[in-house]
């Protein structure tokens, strides 16, 4: 059923494409059948754009057959998260209040992608406005993991985890606000990375938490993911926050692999009561295994990454309350209610009411409290506090090690409908990813084997400082290679959800 | 301090939500135990702690003063729920803010 | 919860109280009893190539919705990246203002829900202005006090950077009005323009001067950002835009009375009749034991009067918080300083200047400037006249017909080269002042340079003695009995000849030349 192709990496796509071994139009062809194959199981994407992945395979064919260099990437297929906006597909964030909206712009990432020749084969499910864990959130119904059809893929990145963890597309693009590219790559078993903030831009990606959201690469390897970094990050001047400064060399980074000499740090606080001991167990192996490879070991405590589920979810909502202010029916998207006698309040609002799901709505109503006059300096200034304090943590930590690690999440994937309705519960999958994003610091996770209790994919995080993100591959490759050598194949061959 | 559903109430309005009558008790609960959970932050000793709204250390970062070319009137009203004289039309408004 | 949240829900029962008086004390009534206290809010838009936070050309009108691109329409997923020249101009307007240079601040978002604001929230500064604490000097017509005149100093509260609003037009109802609307029609092409708002801190103790206290102080606020050449300060075009606030006290209870913010006013005059109107009404609700109510209210040009805004249901809370998108403003000392030696002259200095230099008292200038000439008569003094013979033109001559024909006087279609062509040639004894108006007239009517007038209409005057001489001699022959008059001493009567003599001459002869030549002949 599935021809080679959809199993090899981007990276090897990619030679094969440049060598002329692989014609991109082929390597799209593969991956628009596997799509066809297994969508409506797994339901990764909210829109498949054919045509247009042909087309641009072909461009890259022909721009090889004319002799033109060719990008890193060029003629790789990508899943794209419905969060970023594109002029030829339409943009809907999971939410049924931008239903059908195609936008008059391509984001910096699209436009980056395109340029450096990779096929988007379409945009991905993903938890409305990216609030969520594990895309049960979507209006357009739930993605499903491809290791157990009866569990989620993790969120609000879920729908390009799962595309990529189905072998539907190599690479997926995912932001990562609170964990939401780390913690679906981890319950999907794959590498997913969320660079340091403002290194890449967020031009074009649909606001939820502005002083959060990171765009990152998925993948299932540690070079692919490195691959997509390198091409997605870099300065731009439509983004304030966008960092100017040269992209770290993560590729090389990849290949090298090698962490002998590295001192690596335990956060303790990212442990213990309320983990799986199935994550547990595999994470303990994981740190073993990296000072078998060279690196030293110590325990760093980090005392306020406690406070950080609290802090970020006054922040994150607050910035969220602001920012979805913007969808009201009056230029675009969804509008409910016009009878010609309601007044534009009240369209707004029974729009709003309407077009929102029940999260987004949630989130919006805590932001629009924690900002309101009299309780600002008792809830979001103390958050503030408290991201100083998180990140005053980092630094004091990265005087000591070279990079930190944790479990990605504290349990592999969850049942569909488990949490839907317990927020709390939904809020927990995010308790170790929270604090690089308040801090900005870059990380990412790598899949450390299967847990023994339920067979499913644990990740390992890994943290390093802020404009360090080569560290993060460096480590990753250097556990994926050992890894890999001793299961003896790829631990995606494992994933029998879609078998 | 449990949030009270008026409250909740006045929070929509705010936020141009129409909730119904079951979801704002239904909200209510939800936020009362959200909020609960959030205010550990207040446990923190952070006196004298600067605040964070950016993770990243830049300051002054502008544009120069030089246009650029803008959407073309189609592109701009194609999105929208109603136009009327290459303008979007909305509802009666009530009062000016 | 409790606070203001709760605490501000349901409409004010004073709404409905002091919304039932009606009538108005008389002004001199009201000021003889109540100390005003105003305060005025004005918005300024930038005169930038560009928008606040996009690239979109920052210009007055054009096809609705022709000047936008995704970041002034607030698309999903856009971002503001603001402009360098619109942040220079604030600091500018904050320099000529006297006020101290934030060396750290913040955008703010303010959030508030309103059709005609793309992102539901406005991009301002909130606690973190970049410009604060400064002063405004003006001068205030008054008649009871030595020269005519009084000087007061505005205290400036801050002076702040945001963005501008889209444009609604109001579709069906009576009058465009929004109120009776059935829908309404939205412009964004004025979204997202730079807007400067400088406030100032309450101005008391200026009595029955108050409303041309507020109205000196826009003006000369207008004059100073038009020297700084930040913003074409039309307030027609509503580049300049002024909310009042005014409050009344008890005379001597020392006590600042509720204030009421006036929006709308749109014009110099506007704000003077608004301030006026407020304290009326003011005095009116207070005589009667009411209280004054806060609240936004409308002036409308026709009437002179305020109605008030929608009584509001909740307090406002715009739930400011620091912009995401955007980083702190740090300017760094040298740019300010640099900002700072590039200020020009500024119309308070400039006018201490031309005091001086065109030898005229506080009085006379200040009617040159009320006749908006001021800058008229430098231009024609600089052209080469004198100050006299430019302020004598300008204030006598050609203020005169602006008001005849209702318009500036800066807007007449003569320049101040030509009135100084104008006074050389009077100078010269060329023209005589008669024929000097009609020039003016041809000039006005476009019939050229004051030089292609004189010679397309022949109005030079007649100075060759020879025929002056002759037309004098006929005109003592022609009236024997006149002549005889002036021979015996009653040189009045010698008019009679010299008018004689400008009709003969059609009236381009020297009337005082003639003068002379009649009282020669007639003495020899
Ligand atoms: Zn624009």
């Amino acid at each position: 059923m599935d021809s080679g192709i959809v199993r090899m990496s981007a990276a090897d796509l990619a030679a094969g494409i440049a060598a002329g071994d692989l014609s991109a139009a082929e390597v799209t062809e593969a991956h628009l059948g596997r799509i066809e194959a297994v969508e409506d199981r797994v339901h990764s994407f909210l829109h498949v754009s054919a045509e247009q992945a042909r087309r641009a395979a072909q461009a890259v064919d022909a721009q090889r057959a004319a002799g033109e260099p060719l990008g890193p990437l060029a003629g790789v297929p990508l899943a794209l998260k419905d969060v970023f906006t594109t002029m030829d597909m339409p943009t809907t964030c999971g939410s049924a209040i931008l239903d059908g909206w195609r936008p008059p712009y391509d984001a910096t990432i699209t436009r980056r992608l395109r340029e450096a020749g990779v096929v988007l084969l379409g945009k991905t499910n993903m938890d409305e406005f990216a609030m969520g864990s594990s895309t049960e959130n979507s209006a357009f119904g739930p993605s499903r993991n491809p290791w157990d059809l009866a569990r989620v893929p993790g969120g609000s990145s879920g729908g390009s985890a799962a595309a990529v963890a189905g072998f539907e597309a190599p690479l997926g693009v995912g932001t990562d606000t609170g964990g939401s590219i780390r913690q679906p790559a981890a319950v999907c078993g794959l590498v997913g990375g969320k660079p340091t903030y403002g290194a890449t831009s967020r031009y074009g990606l649909v606001a939820f938490a502005s002083s959060l959201d990171t765009p990152g690469p998925l993948a299932r390897t540690v070079l692919d993911a490195a691959l997509l970094h390198e091409v997605m990050a870099g300065h731009d001047p439509r983004d304030s926050t966008s960092v100017d400064s040269p992209v770290p060399p993560v590729v090389a980074a990849a290949r090298q692999a090698d962490i002998s000499g590295l001192t690596v740090g335990i956060v303790p606080e990212l442990s213990g009561e309320g983990y799986q001991p199935g994550v547990l167990a595999r994470f303990a192996e994981a740190v073993e295994l990296l000072e078998s490879l060279g690196a030293k070991l110590m325990e760093v405590s980090c005392p306020h990454f406690t406070y950080g589920l609290a802090a970020y979810y006054l922040i994150a909502p607050s910035e969220c309350s602001s920012n979805l202010a913007r969808f009201d029916a009056m230029r675009f998207g969804l509008r409910c209610g016009d009878d010609g006698t309601r007044s534009a309040e009240e369209v707004m609002s029974l729009t709003r009411e309407s077009g929102f799901g029940a999260e987004v709505k949630r989130r919006i109503m805590l932001g629009t409290y924690a900002l309101s006059s009299g309780y600002y300096d008792a809830y979001y200034g103390k958050a503030q506090q408290v991201r100083t304090l998180i990140t005053r943590d980092f630094q004091a930590a990265f005087e000591q090690v070279d990079v930190l690690v944790s479990p990605t999440t504290p349990t592999t994937a969850f049942p569909i409908g488990e949490r839907v309705d317990d927020p709390m519960a939904m809020y927990l999958a995010d308790l170790c990813t929270i604090p690089a994003n308040l801090s900005g610091n870059p990380a990412l996770s790598v899949p450390c084997g299967l847990s023994p209790d339920d067979g499913l994919p644990v990740g390992l995080q890994i943290m390093a400082p802020v404009l360090a993100d080569d560290r993060l591959y460096r480590v990753a490759a250097a556990l994926e290679a050992a890894l890999d050598r001793r299961r003896g194949y790829p631990l995606l061959d494992d994933a029998k959800g879609l078998a | 301090m449990p949030i009270a559903r008026e409250d909740v109430a006045h929070l929509a309005r705010l936020a141009r939500l129409a909730l119904a009558d079951d979801e704002l008790d239904h909200l209510a609960a939800q936020l009362d135990q959200i909020i609960t959970a959030v205010a550990r932050v207040q446990e923190v000793a952070a006196d004298g702690i600067p605040p964070t709204s950016h993770s990243v250390p830049m300051q002054n970062v502008f544009r120069d003063d030089v246009t650029e070319p803008c959407l073309p009137a189609e592109a701009v009203l194609a999105a929208a729920p109603a136009a009327e004289q290459q303008r979007f039309r909305v509802p009666r408004i009530l009062a000016e803010e | 919860m409790t606070g203001t949240v709760s605490a501000a829900s349901g409409p004010s029962a004073a709404v409905e109280k002091g919304a039932a008086v009606t009538g108005l004390v008389p002004f001199g009534d009201a000021v003889s009893r109540y100390d005003p206290v105003i305060g005025l809010e004005t918005h300024v838009e930038l005169g930038t190539a560009t928008k606040m936070f996009c690239g979109c050309p920052a210009v007055f009108g054009g096809d609705p919705n022709t000047h936008v691109c995704p970041v002034c329409l607030g698309l999903p997923g856009s971002l503001p990246v603001a402009n360098r020249v619109a942040i220079e101009y604030t600091i500018r307007i904050g320099l000529a203002l006297n006020c101290q240079i934030a060396s750290w601040c913040r955008f703010a978002r303010k959030n508030y829900f309103y059709p005609d604001m793309p992102k539901n929230f406005q991009i301002s500064q909130y606690d973190e202005p970049l410009c604060v604490d400064g002063w405004l000097d003006v001068t205030i017509d008054d008649p009871g006090a030595e020269g005519g005149s009084r000087a007061i100093r505005v205290g400036i509260e801050r002076v702040h950077l945001e963005e501008d609003t889209g444009k609604s037009l109001h579709v069906g109802g009576t009058t465009g009005r929004i109120h009776g609307a059935d829908y309404s029609l939205v412009d964004y092409n004025r979204a997202g323009i730079p807007l400067v708002e400088i406030v100032t801190k309450p101005v008391d103790g200026t009595g029955e001067l108050a409303p041309a206290a507020a109205r000196a102080y826009v003006t000369e606020l207008r004059d100073l950002l038009r020297s700084l050449e930040v913003s074409d300060v039309r307030m027609e075009e509503g580049s300049l835009r002024c909310d009042v606030n005014t409050s009344l006290s008890p005379r001597g209870s020392g006590v600042w009375g509720t204030r009421t913010e006036t929006k709308n006013v749109n014009s110099l005059r506007s704000v003077e009749r608004a301030v006026r109107h407020e304290i009326e009404r003011q005095a009116a609700v207070l005589d009667s034991g009411e209280r004054v109510v806060l609240q936004t209210r409308h002036f409308h040009e026709d009437t002179g009067t305020t109605t008030a805004g929608r009584g509001k249901e909740e307090a406002q809370d715009y739930r400011y918080f620091p912009e995401p998108d955007l980083l702190p403003i740090a300017p760094s000392s040298q740019w300010v300083d640099a900002i700072r030696a590039g200020l020009p002259e500024l119309p308070a200095a400039r006018r201490a200047r031309l005091m001086g230099e065109w030898a005229v008292s506080a009085r006379e200038f200040m009617d040159i400037r009320n006749a908006g000439a001021v800058d008229a008569v430098a231009a024609t003094v600089a052209a080469g006249a004198s100050a006299a013979e430019a302020r004598k033109w300008w204030l006598n001559e050609l203020v005169r017909r602006a008001n005849e024909a209702g318009a500036d006087v800066a807007d007449l279609p003569i320049s101040p080269a030509a009135v100084a062509r104008v006074a050389e040639l009077v100078k010269a004894g060329t023209l005589s002042d008669k024929l000097a108006r009609q020039v003016i007239d041809g000039v006005l009517a476009g019939e050229g340079t004051p030089d292609e007038v004189v010679a397309a209409r022949g109005l030079a005057v007649v100075s060759d003695e020879g025929a002056l001489l002759t037309a004098v001699d006929a005109a003592i022959a022609a009236n024997p009995d006149v002549a005889e008059k002036v021979r015996g001493g009653k040189i009045a009567a010698a008019g009679a000849l010299v008018g004689a003599v400008m009709k003969a001459t059609r009236g381009q002869a020297d009337a005082t030349r003639v003068r002379e030549l009649i009282l020669d002949r007639l003495r020899a």
